[in-house]
Order: C-alpha cells, then sequence, then structure tokens
C-alpha cells in the first residue's frame, strides 16, 4: 500500500487502460513533455509515444472534432480540457455531435470517447479556471456525466469511463488532485459501477448529497455535526447522468432530511434536479424541505473572494441547520 | 504530379477556349477589385465541351467512362429534382439541392476509392451516389423519420451533417486515424464557401497540417451562403488561404467533371503518399434555392443565373460526348430512361419509409443502459398504453 494522491492515481488509471488496448489514445494541449498543467498524464508519453499520447494544436472545437474522428475510426480518445472555462469553445463538437452521433447513426456506430475536464475552484486562479459547467452536459442527452472525489475513484472511473462505449464528461475536482489516499495499485478494487452512487459516510438524521471537491467538504460538515449530536449521512453520487437517485431516495428514506451540495451556481443546478425528484419519492418521509448549497447566479467571483462564493463547512452546517429548523 | 509544383502552375489562368461568355463571377462591382476578377481555374473540358490538357492534370478517359460520367450526372440531377418535387408536394419536411453542382461533386466522388471515407454536409447527394450509399437513404432525414439513418462505415460515407463545418475535424481526426492504422487510404472533407468563415473548418486546416493528414479538403464554392455572398466570407481567393497553412491548394472549375476528377485524384493521391492535405477550390454555382426554404430572387439577379446556366455541367460532357462521337441517341435514350426508373423508385421508396414508433426517440442514445432513459421510456411508454381501447 502506498500514499497516491488523486492526480496519481488517475494517471495510473490512464497508463492501465493504455496498457490494456492499443486503441486508447490520449490527446490534449501540453499533455505530452509537460504531462499536463496539472501533471496528470506524466510520463505518458515517454512511454506510449507521441502518436498515443498526442499534443495537439491549441484548439479545443479541434481536439473534440478530430476525437470524434478517430473514434469513427475505431480509435478509444481521451481529451484533456486543460480548465474547466476552456471547454466552451468544444461545446458545439460535444453537444452538436459527439453526443448524437450513435442515436443518428441508428445505433450502429459506437462513440467511446472521454473527455475529462479539470474543474471546481479553490485553487485561487484567474477566471475561466475554476467553473463547474458540469449540468450543462448533463443536460445533453448522448453524453454520460461523472466526478470523481478521490484516488481510488480517479484510478477506477477513468478506466471505466474509457471502456464504456458511449461519451463520458470526465470531471476532476482540482483542488483535490493533492489529496492522497492509502492504495495498493492495481490490486484495489473499484468502489462500485461507474453510474451508481455511493455513501461514503453513514448517518441516520439527514443526507448530504455531492460529486467531485465538496464530498470532502460534506465529510467535513459531517464530522464537525457529529461533535454536535446530529448523525449526517454523506453520499457521493459520482455520476451526474446518469444521476443515481435510486441511492439518495433510498438513502432520504431513512434520514427523512436531504441537503444537496454542489459549486455550480444553485440556479437550475443538480440540486433543483434532486431536490424535485426527491420531493416526488420520498415526499410523505420528508421532515423538512430539500435544501441546497452552491455558488451564486454571478460569474466565478475573483479569487479573493471566492471562498465566499464556494460552499464550505460552514455554508454546509448552517444549510442541516436550517433543515433541521423545520 | 505533386500538388506543390501543381499549385505553382495552376495559377496560371487556363483560357476557355471557345467560350465567349464572361468569366464566371460576372459580380465585378461587388467584388474586391483586382483579388478575384479572373478567376483562375483547372480545367480540362471547356463551356463548349472541347477538351483540353493541364500539365498538372493529365487525364485518360475512354470512352466508356465519358459515357459512365455523363450517366452519373444526369441520375443524381433526377434523385435531386426527385428530391424538391417530394418536398413541394409535402412529402418531405426540407430539401437542400444539389442543382449546379453534379460535375464537382460526381467528379470528386469518382475520384474516391472504396476504403477513402468521405465527410459530406447535407447536398452531397452526388458523392453518396458515387460512394453507393442507396439515394433512399438520403431522405429519411428530409421526412423526419430519422437524424441521419445510416450506418457510416457501410460505405464510409459519413452521416449528412447540418452545422457549418462540423465535419471537416472529424475528417481529419478520421485521417489521422488511418494514420496511426499505416492505412494507405484517405479521406474527404466537403464543405461550402460559407463554411470556410467556420472556426472549425480551420482549425481542421490546422490539424491537417500539423498532423501532415491524408485528407483532402474539398470546397465547393457556390459563390452563395444561403443570402450571403463569397465577399463576406474572404477577400482573397478561397484556394489561396491553403498556402498560409502549408499545404496546397488549387482551384479547378467545378462544372467541369473531368477536371474535377483529374484534380482530387491528384489531391488524393498526394494524401496518400504521406504529403499531407490538399485544399480543392471547385468554382461552381448553385442554381437552385439554398433548401427548399428559400428564395434566392430576393438577393441575386436572373442576369447571374443566366450566366451560370450556359456552364452547366452535364450540356458540358454533352457536347464532349458529341463533338467526340462517343454517344449516339440512343444511349442519351436510355440513361434517361433509367433516370425515371430511378425517380419513381425512390419517389416509392420515400412514400415507404415507416414513421418510427414513438419509443424510438429512446432507442440508441447510449450503448449501455441509462437510467434516465430507462425511466423516461417506461413512462412513455405506459402513458401511451393508457390510450389503448380508448378509440371510437
Amino acid at each position: 500500500m502506498a500514499q497516491v494522491t488523486l492526480a496519481k492515481a488517475i494517471n495510473a488509471g490512464l497508463r492501465r487502460a493504455m496498457e490494456q488496448d492499443p486503441k486508447v489514445l490520449l490527446m490534449g494541449e501540453d499533455i505530452g513533455k509537460l504531462g499536463g498543467v496539472f501533471r496528470v498524464t506524466e510520463g505518458l508519453q515517454k512511454d506510449f509515444g507521441p502518436d498515443r499520447v498526442i499534443d495537439t494544436p491549441l484548439a479545443e472545437s479541434g481536439i473534440i472534432g478530430t476525437a470524434l474522428g478517430l473514434a469513427l475510426r475505431g480509435y478509444r480518445p481521451v481529451c484533456e480540457i486543460q480548465f474547466d472555462g476552456f471547454v466552451f469553445p468544444a461545446f458545439d463538437q460535444i453537444t452538436t455531435q459527439v453526443a448524437k452521433f450513435r442515436a443518428r447513426s441508428l445505433g450502429t456506430v459506437r462513440m467511446p470517447m472521454v473527455i475529462r475536464i479539470p474543474f471546481g475552484g479553490g485553487i485561487g486562479a484567474v477566471e475561466h479556471h475554476s467553473e463547474s459547467p458540469e449540468t450543462l452536459f448533463a443536460h445533453t442527452a448522448g453524453l454520460r456525466v461523472m466526478a470523481c472525489s478521490n484516488p481510488l475513484d480517479g484510478y477506477w472511473m477513468i478506466q471505466q469511463a474509457i471502456a464504456s462505449d458511449d461519451p463520458v464528461i470526465f470531471f476532476e475536482p482540482k483542488r483535490r488532485y493533492w489529496e492522497k489516499a492509502e492504495l495498493d495499485l492495481p490490486a484495489t478494487e473499484p468502489a462500485a459501477p461507474f453510474d451508481r452512487a455511493r455513501i461514503v459516510r453513514p448517518g441516520t438524521d439527514l443526507t448530504l448529497a455531492a460529486h467531485g471537491p465538496m464530498v470532502r467538504t460534506c465529510l467535513d460538515a459531517a464530522k464537525a455535526a457529529e461533535a454536535e449530536g446530529r448523525s449526517l449521512e454523506v453520499v457521493d453520487l459520482r455520476s451526474i447522468s446518469p444521476l443515481d437517485t435510486d441511492a439518495v431516495a433510498e438513502s432520504v428514506g431513512r434520514t427523512g432530511r436531504l441537503v444537496v451540495v454542489h459549486e455550480a451556481p444553485v440556479f437550475l443546478g443538480l440540486g433543483a434536479e434532486l431536490a424535485a425528484k426527491i420531493t416526488e419519492r420520498c415526499f410523505y418521509r420528508l421532515e423538512s424541505p430539500v435544501l441546497r448549497v452552491g455558488g451564486f447566479h454571478t460569474p466565478y467571483p475573483p479569487s479573493r473572494i471566492e471562498e465566499v462564493y464556494l460552499p464550505d463547512l460552514d455554508r454546509v452546517l448552517e444549510a442541516v441547520d436550517r433543515a433541521f429548523a423545520f | 504530379m505533386t500538388g506543390r509544383r501543381a499549385v505553382e502552375k495552376s495559377t496560371t489562368p487556363t483560357p476557355a477556349s471557345g467560350s465567349t461568355k464572361r468569366a464566371p463571377q460576372g459580380r465585378g462591382t461587388r467584388r474586391t477589385p483586382g483579388l478575384d476578377d479572373e478567376p483562375e481555374l483547372i480545367q480540362l473540358l471547356t463551356p463548349a465541351g472541347e477538351r483540353i490538357d493541364h500539365p498538372d492534370y493529365p487525364l485518360e478517359v475512354t470512352p466508356q467512362e465519358a459515357r459512365s460520367l455523363y450517366r452519373d450526372l444526369v441520375l443524381v440531377r433526377r434523385v435531386d429534382a426527385e428530391g424538391t418535387a417530394l418536398q413541394r408536394q409535402g412529402e418531405l419536411g426540407l430539401w437542400a439541392s444539389l442543382l449546379g453542382q453534379e460535375a464537382a461533386q460526381i467528379g470528386s466522388g469518382r475520384a474516391l476509392r472504396p476504403d477513402d471515407f468521405a465527410f459530406p454536409t447535407y447536398r452531397e447527394h452526388g458523392v453518396a451516389w458515387c460512394k453507393g450509399v442507396p439515394p433512399v437513404n438520403l431522405l429519411g432525414m428530409f421526412r423526419g423519420v430519422n437524424n441521419g439513418g445510416w450506418d457510416p462505415n457501410e460505405n464510409n460515407f459519413n452521416l449528412y451533417t447540418i452545422v457549418i463545418g462540423s465535419q471537416a475535424l472529424h475528417a481529419v481526426g478520421y485521417a489521422m486515424g488511418i494514420q496511426r492504422d499505416g492505412a494507405d487510404s484517405a479521406v474527404i472533407a466537403y464543405f461550402g464557401d460559407g463554411a470556410s468563415s467556420q472556426g472549425d473548418v480551420l482549425e481542421s486546416f490546422v490539424f491537417g497540417a500539423s498532423y501532415n493528414a491524408p485528407v483532402v479538403f474539398f470546397c465547393q464554392n457556390n459563390q452563395w451562403a444561403i443570402s450571403e455572398p463569397v465577399e463576406r466570407q474572404f477577400r482573397v481567393p478561397l484556394y489561396k488561404r491553403a498556402a498560409g497553412f502549408g499545404f496546397p491548394g488549387v482551384r479547378v472549375d467545378g462544372n467541369d467533371v473531368l477536371a474535377c476528377l483529374a484534380v482530387t485524384r491528384a489531391a488524393l493521391a498526394h494524401a496518400r503518399s504521406g504529403q499531407g492535405p490538399m485544399l480543392i477550390e471547385a468554382y461552381t454555382y448553385r442554381m437552385g434555392a439554398h433548401t427548399t426554404s428559400d428564395d434566392p430572387t430576393k438577393y441575386r439577379s436572373d442576369e447571374e443565373v443566366e450566366s451560370w446556366r450556359e456552364k452547366d455541367p452535364i450540356q458540358r460532357l454533352r457536347a464532349y460526348l458529341d463533338k467526340q462521337d462517343l454517344a449516339d441517341a440512343e444511349f442519351y435514350a436510355e440513361v434517361d430512361r433509367e433516370a425515371d426508373e430511378l425517380a419513381a423508385q425512390i419517389r416509392a421508396a420515400c412514400l415507404a419509409l415507416p414513421d418510427p414508433s414513438p419509443t424510438s426517440m429512446f432507442d440508441h442514445v447510449y450503448a449501455d443502459a441509462h437510467a434516465q432513459i430507462t425511466e423516461e421510456r417506461a413512462f412513455l411508454a405506459d402513458y401511451l398504453a393508457g390510450f389503448d381501447g380508448q378509440e371510437g
């Protein structure tokens, strides 16, 4: 067993996928010699060569559009978008082409493509480097959208995403890249299928549902609440599309309360969807309305005040208090 | 030949001997003076049907091949006319006509080998014909029974792409796959003059050049992007742009099927031999509307349209066949009869296209089960089942 960071775990997952399937290619800006700006692809070009770890021109639409062509030819491209805010030049290719290709071909063509996006804030970055655009993709049918939150999932979920014959938008919480876990790679087992949520901390009084960077925040909040005598259950959603509402409904069926936490703006966000679904399914079991904690309906703010924008332990606990006050 | 040499040579204007008509653009006042007044075209067949040679694009065409090209031109024009007629009769929601662009499509399409992959827009009915795609396949999207409707790998002909220029990138990616497979096939990407303004097309030039991908960019400059004239897209003739990206560009008379065939063959050979992309600008004209929803009389003159009618690709080849005594009345009658039959077949096949079942919208969205789709399909199926037995 070794201490492995999330970034290294994803790197190991990419390496294993490339070893197992010669059709797996990596594409992106600066992913070769540099190993990516977050070093997630470090060492891979050295070992697999420039034809499989492809440094691309600086053009996001070009990366995704050419990846589509490679997928059509039978390859399994894994594209890196350098930062969340840079995915928008490629948004057209992803939503109008990649997402629809299989359906338009009446199922005759597979589109096994992974688009990796380091997302979320908390690293003091300049604008366009801290956003959480996951629901923009989840709103588009044909795409799978998922977010890992820890090294074990980083290692396995990237492999599961690559193995999928559907296009996957794979969000990586950039501020958690350096968090470590004890892992014995590759002997460890996957935590769950990639489209299922997972209870990462059991509790009895209230459910916190989160994904990506907010899972750690919710775990911290649950720990703090325990000291105050409240038992919070934390569900790591892992997959945003499809959304494992069964897992959340089951949890809420036991706890009677739900707070959804994400960095993306609350308005029309993942919390809105979960609130609607859980209200529909657990109406008579709910002790309080489903509450949401998230970003505001503003552009992502300058980094000097991003800590105000981002949900933290106190913001989560404040919502928990409100839920219990009903 | 080598593409680079071809480009240098191709800048020499080839006079259209026998043609007394004015130069193809005929809209000099709206053009940037001095840049595009005399289009420089590679031409192997004058508008009057006289065969001329080009040093860089030698072409041997047997009488049989010449007749075969004529047949293709007539048949795809008929396929297209039937599409327009079906739309007018309410059987198609929309149709994008290729009228006037038959030579560009047949010439380039017949240059392709079966293992070459074509990425069309939504107007490449002639290329589809050359690739062996059944014409009825092209109607599904326009009739509204599907959003694509065929297996791109069956004939190496991609689905029609509506978002302008997207497919140019797909073509380059596919070509990168060919490179990695060590295959010697090539890719051709079709787009129009309007698409040349799109970022994706320009990015495809960058990627194609950067990786030296075996791709031919084939722009059918039909002069109009709906109502926007080419002057709104570029000030330098399009084919000259290629030089800025580091690969050869040539302009071919897009109404000359022989020139389109020769130049595309050369470009494909260039790509296959590892020399990278080439851009072909087929200088042509869309004789009809952009689509059946369009009204070109609002933005272009009858005079302009008439000037292009004199360059008709079918009449041009027919004049050549007649001059060379390569075809007789019986041949023409036979082709016309074949076109009639084809049109009738297409009509019958179109009317026989079944409406998709209501829940088919959930089919093929994902390869593996997806909870949202599963749930919503079940809901719709239950909801629709509730109407069973309620009639009367």
